[in-house]
């Protein structure tokens, strides 16, 4: 399966099956295409072009054969990444938070040292003999609940030194709670950060508004700089979320470029409130910002001040494997999410749905049906994903936006496939750009 | 030398498809997104070693 596509000036040819992407001229464009006609490309043009597409073809570059089956894990697949709801309580009330402004549909609680302790627990076990582990401390607001966060790195330090294990700890955060004393602490335990703004003042101030129902733009942008410097610009995102209010996101994103963050990403928003929601009629907005964004992210590269926006941010050489590719973000199988009082779901996004529970940190898994619904969901279980060129790329989407649209873990969420496709477009488009500046100029 | 086609990468992700897996990798919705499941977007963390 080859996809093929034409923005500003440049042809890109995906052949989806290596993952080889191609720059075309107008000529092998549409012969590739079948539109290479007598009128518009002379014949030695058209042979020579032809030529040069059969020996792609030949050598596995292009139309080449997709993988067949899902191949096996090397090792099985363990839990080795924790989504910790230290805090079920947030000091933001976000409109569009999919966890209900921080309870997540339930009393607002903190997560004890104890709760905590065998949850790093249940993972050290779990997670076998792998060495890489992860926990993103998360909430609600996690900074509500720094003691057990402290308390916890000490702990993750010393299991460390004690078996060779490695764990990269993530904390995702408002940023109001990020003062000088907590920014030097998280610095000092090499934490990463997740700093959430959705990008200018009167939008972030609407969608994100404190207890009282004041903007939180200028507090946050606050602590978000503070932290930024104090990393020299390392280890860290900002990330903001997008609605139906700011389909015009790309000047969010430039926003937080000329605020001086390089690391930026900007989601569609997850939500059930209408007025909020992103819908299909929405999509020619949202393409247009997206092509927008890539030529910026142009400029800013040939100017020597890249910004990293996450969803352009691929790797062709050096991405993941092809049985990561296939078989997705392993939420339930080698990602759990732990909520306050130690039950476990399957990311965090099912937090607080009793009916997606499936064990707790004391106990470990005790209703395996779920895990191994999501252990089994591939690109080869999804129907709809098997003749989709962006399946190497999204390995059929995120199960929890599948489910909440469909009701099925293996029915992907339309409109996501939708800007998926049109971002890797994007992706691929700024790659190949780059490469020809690079190579030619 | 080619004249109409530039081919901008040099990896096939079919191969070694026996070594692949391993799970060492970062979990991908804990990077920076946390509502958009993006998988393409991460590194190998074996190449990455390598």
């Amino acid at each position: 399966m080859v996809h093929s596509f034409s923005f500003d000036g440049i042809n890109v040819a995906l052949d989806v099956a290596s993952n080889s992407v191609h720059v075309l001229d107008d000529c092998s464009y549409a012969l590739l295409n079948g539109q290479a006609t007598k009128d518009r490309f002379s014949e030695t043009d058209i042979s020579s072009a032809t030529a040069e597409l059969e020996r792609l073809t030949a050598a596995g570059r292009l139309h080449s054969q997709d993988v067949l089956k899902l191949p096996k894990f090397n090792g099985r697949r363990q839990v080795k990444a924790l989504c910790l709801h230290v805090a079920h309580d947030c000091n933001l009330r976000c409109r569009y938070c999919f966890a209900g402004t921080g309870d997540f549909g339930h009393d607002r609680s903190l997560m004890t040292w104890e709760v905590a302790k065998a949850a790093v627990d249940f993972l050290v076990g779990a997670s076998g003999s792998r060495q890489h582990c992860e926990i993103d401390f998360f909430g609600g607001e996690p900074l509500m609940n720094l003691p057990v966060v402290k308390q916890t790195i000490d702990y993750v330090r010393d299991i460390e030194r004690k078996t060779g294990k490695i764990f990269k700890l993530t904390l995702t955060t408002n940023a109001v709670a990020l003062n000088d004393d907590v920014i030097k602490y998280l610095n000092s335990e090499n934490v990463s950060l997740v700093l959430s703004i959705d990008g200018r003042k009167p939008i972030h101030d609407q969608l994100r508004p404190d207890c009282a129902g004041n903007g939180s733009y200028e507090q946050v942008l606050r602590g978000i700089k503070r932290a930024v410097e104090s990393r020299s610009g390392k280890n860290y995102y900002v990330r903001g979320t997008f609605t139906a209010k700011n389909t015009d996101f790309f000047e969010d994103v430039i926003h937080l470029a000329e605020q001086g963050f390089a690391e930026i990403s900007l989601e569609p928003v997850v939500t059930s409130i209408a007025e909020l929601q992103l819908q299909s009629e929405h999509l020619p907005e949202i393409f247009l910002q997206y092509e927008l964004l890539a030529k910026k992210l142009f400029e800013y590269w040939h100017e020597d001040n890249a910004i990293n926006f996450f969803h352009y941010n691929i790797d062709l050489n050096n991405g993941p494997c092809i049985v990561k590719r296939i078989s997705g973000c392993g939420a339930g199988s080698d990602y759990l999410a732990v909520d306050p009082t130690g039950k476990l779901f399957p990311c965090h996004q099912f937090v607080g749905k009793t009916e997606f529970c499936v064990g707790n940190v004391l106990d470990g898994i005790t209703d395996h049906s779920i895990v191994e619904q999501l252990s089994a969901a591939s690109v080869f279980s999804k129907p709809e994903c098997g003749d989709c060129w962006a399946k190497y790329f999204c390995s059929g989407g995120c199960h929890a936006n599948n489910y909440n649209h469909n009701s099925d873990f293996n029915k992907p969420y339309q409109l996501g496939c939708q800007m998926q496709k049109k971002r890797l477009e994007m992706a691929l488009w700024l790659k190949a750009k780059q490469y020809l500046n690079s190579k030619i100029g | 030398m080619n004249q109409h086609v530039v081919t901008i990468n040099d990896t096939d992700i079919r191969k070694n498809v026996e070594n692949s897996g391993c799970g060492e990798c970062q979990t991908s919705c804990q990077s920076a997104c946390k509502t958009s499941c993006t998988v393409g977007n991460q590194v190998c963390i074996n190449e990455e070693v390598k």
